[in-house]
């Protein structure tokens, strides 16, 4: 071969590497379409297996010992309240550190070692979270075994999560808005709130969805601090018809959850309880499913207001 | 329309701080909490289930599984009203109850038959002694008893493939007690599962198989199954109703029981309860395990009524209580 390229060469060697492009295009959506097969697999299977199962009545009816009579009204209820408990606290206090460690913190050891924490946190097996939660939540302050503490053990479990979406979400935020509003004389609390936060609001939600979507399906934790197998009633509603109209007795309540559920179907002798695995694992997939298409959504609308 | 941050996280702070601040009133509502074995789990949930429709939601009866060395312990706290057991209370349980000045009452719901199956193509092992049982379970079989014939010389050369449940579960500690004579004495070279559905296929799919489980697990694959019967010196007998009751199917039959809180007891809507348990056997056949005979629930009734606290069983594992044997304890209460 001779030092300068003919321009034979050149092409050849062009045409070739442009078919490694196309190549990899192939192999990636190979990839791509055999991960998304199998959860669509998977779905179909639990769709199929508890198709007879679909249906108002088990969306309305409490577990039962005949497969046929259970529903799942407990368990989505129950998942619900948690989610609620579980977004109501992790947002603030993960969007809070987030911001602390982005915009304020000094970038020394302790803000490193904190970084560094946050980041083994996400790391940590839901279990040990279920444990400390045992200690702390149920016993040392007493919340028991409830829909507060399975929410706050859930809220912690997310919060890794939610501080490094968060701070994705600010990063992205271009250093010259910033630099601007300064220069306008803003403070740097003003720069936060008025700037920087309306543009990542969109990526710091889906965060946070993406925080609940994995919270949805945790078992450990919550049977750790003490999900109950068997429950034939809702707890008392958040709203009242007497003054002050909310009252916050759901969070006391006793709870089963959607996994839980699930479980104890699945491990039962008659199999016609498996039908009803099924059906209720399907549509806990149809509700992580739901939310990160609201993710996606709010992520669209928040990008779509923004016009720098 | 347009969202601010101020929006959203001021209605989510000011919530946030209620729901901390909120005052916890008692529920005013009765309720009832039991926790514990989770092969009593489904007798407990059916009467859970029936009572609260009877009640038209004035009770609420919640169930958990802990397993019942779990169920214990909270009931040992003061955690819940009633326990699951599928074994006799132990001795540490007793001491940790009577530390926290925790009185009881003990009071036998169901029997379960121990089912040693085989798969429907299995056709030599229609029974076995608990000799054999135990040549193939005990420790010292680990790696070496590994085909049928070494268990017993008519038996065909193949391979023996053993399911059994894990060492966190009651009926391993009840089925090595009464075959091996020590609770948790087992070889560990088994398939062992805590899903009774995992051991259920194992047999099923395996011709050469052996594995054993609650009678409700074989009850529900009747089909695809073969129970073996047990021969405890006196013939060969087939696990059942009948069999059980008359107290024939030794040593694999186990009463469960369900212990009370003495002061709970007091409460109307746990009495009530009790008594509803006590008066509608046929719940425990509907899912699938042998209900006592009706003297021996009166009697029961009777001590509950009576108030008399304490276990009959002295806090050491016992195996093969007939039900002939569980009434006359009572009576001894």
């Amino acid at each position: 071969m001779s030092a300068v390229l003919t321009i034979e060469e050149l092409r050849s060697g062009l045409a070739w590497r442009k078919n490694l492009d196309k190549a990899f295009v192939v192999v990636g959506l190979l990839i791509l379409m055999s991960c998304l097969g199998l959860l669509a697999l998977l779905f179909l299977d639990l769709v199929r297996d508890g198709a007879s199962r679909f249906g108002w009545d088990f969306l309305t009816q409490f577990p039962s010992r005949k497969a046929e009579r259970a529903g799942i009204l407990s368990a989505w209820v129950g998942t619900s309240m948690i989610m609620l408990v579980t977004a109501l606290v992790a947002l603030p206090v993960g969007v809070a550190a987030a911001i602390y460690l982005e915009e304020y913190a000094p970038k020394n050891w302790f803000t490193g070692v904190i970084e560094i924490n946050v980041t083994n946190l996400a790391g940590v097996p839901s279990i040990v979270y279920g444990l400390l939660a045992l200690g702390l939540f149920v016993y040392k302050f007493g919340f028991g075994q409830s829909v507060l503490s399975a929410g706050l053990t859930l809220a912690l479990l997310i919060l890794p999560i939610i501080i490094v979406g968060t701070r994705e979400a600010l990063r992205a935020v271009p250093k010259a808005i910033r630099e601007a509003a300064y220069g306008l004389g803003a403070t740097r609390w003003e720069v936060t709130k008025d700037h920087v936060l309306p543009y990542s609001t969109g990526g710091i939600l889906t965060g946070l969805i993406l925080g609940l979507s994995r919270a949805i399906g945790e078992t450990a934790p919550i049977i750790t601090i003490g999900a109950l197998s068997f429950i034939a009633f809702l707890p008392n509603s958040p709203i009242s018809g007497t003054f002050p109209f909310v009252n916050f007795e759901w969070l006391k309540s006793e709870f089963t959850a959607m996994p839980i559920q699930i479980f104890n179907w699945v491990s039962r002798p008659d199999q016609a309880f498996q039908q009803n695995a099924a059906a209720a694992a399907a549509i806990l997939l149809g509700m992580t499913l739901a939310m990160n298409a609201i993710a996606i959504w709010i992520r669209y609308r928040f990008r779509k207001k923004i016009n720098w | 329309m347009k969202l601010s941050w101020q929006q959203i996280t001021l209605p989510a702070l000011a919530l946030g701080l209620l729901a901390f601040g909120a005052p916890g009133r008692a529920d005013a509502q009765a309720a009832i909490k039991i926790d514990g074995s989770s092969t009593v789990f489904p007798i407990s949930e059916a009467y859970a289930e029936e009572f609260q429709i009877q009640k038209r939601g004035k009770v609420r009866v919640t169930v958990g599984v802990s397993g019942t060395g779990g169920g214990f312990k909270k009931f040992c706290r003061g955690e819940t009203d009633m326990a699951n057991a599928s074994r006799p209370i132990l001795v540490a349980e007793m001491e940790a109850c009577r530390k926290a000045g925790i009185k009881y009452m003990e009071v036998p719901v169901a029997f379960d038959a121990l089912t040693v199956v085989v798969n429907p193509a299995n056709t030599w092992a229609k029974s076995m002694t608990v000799a054999e049982l135990r040549k193939m379970w005990e420790p010292a079989a680990q790696g070496r008893i590994t085909s049928w014939n070494q268990v017993n010389p008519k038996f065909p050369k193949e391979k023996l493939m053993l399911f059994g449940p894990g060492a966190d579960s009651g009926t391993f500690d009840y089925f090595t007690e009464a075959v091996n004579g020590k609770s948790k004495a087992s070889r560990g070279d088994f398939t062992a599962s805590e899903d009774d559905n995992t051991l259920v296929q194992g047999v099923e799919s395996n011709k050469n198989a052996l594995g054993y489980f609650g009678y409700a697990y074989y009850a529900a694959h009747k089909d695809k199954l073969t129970a073996v019967a047990i021969d405890n010196g006196k013939g060969p007998v087939s696990p059942s109703l009948e069999n059980v009751t008359n107290g024939t199917y030794d040593p694999l039959s186990r009463p469960l029981f369900v212990y009370v809180r003495e002061t709970s007891a007091k409460r109307p809507e746990v009495r009530e309860f009790v008594q509803f348990m006590l008066t509608n056997g046929q719940l425990v056949s509907e899912v699938g395990y042998l209900p006592l005979p009706k003297s021996a629930y009166e009697l029961a009734w009777k001590h509950f009524q009576n108030g008399k606290l304490g276990t009959v069983f002295g806090g050491h594992p016992q195996v093969g209580i007939t039900i002939d044997q569980l009434q006359a304890m009572e009576g001894k209460l």
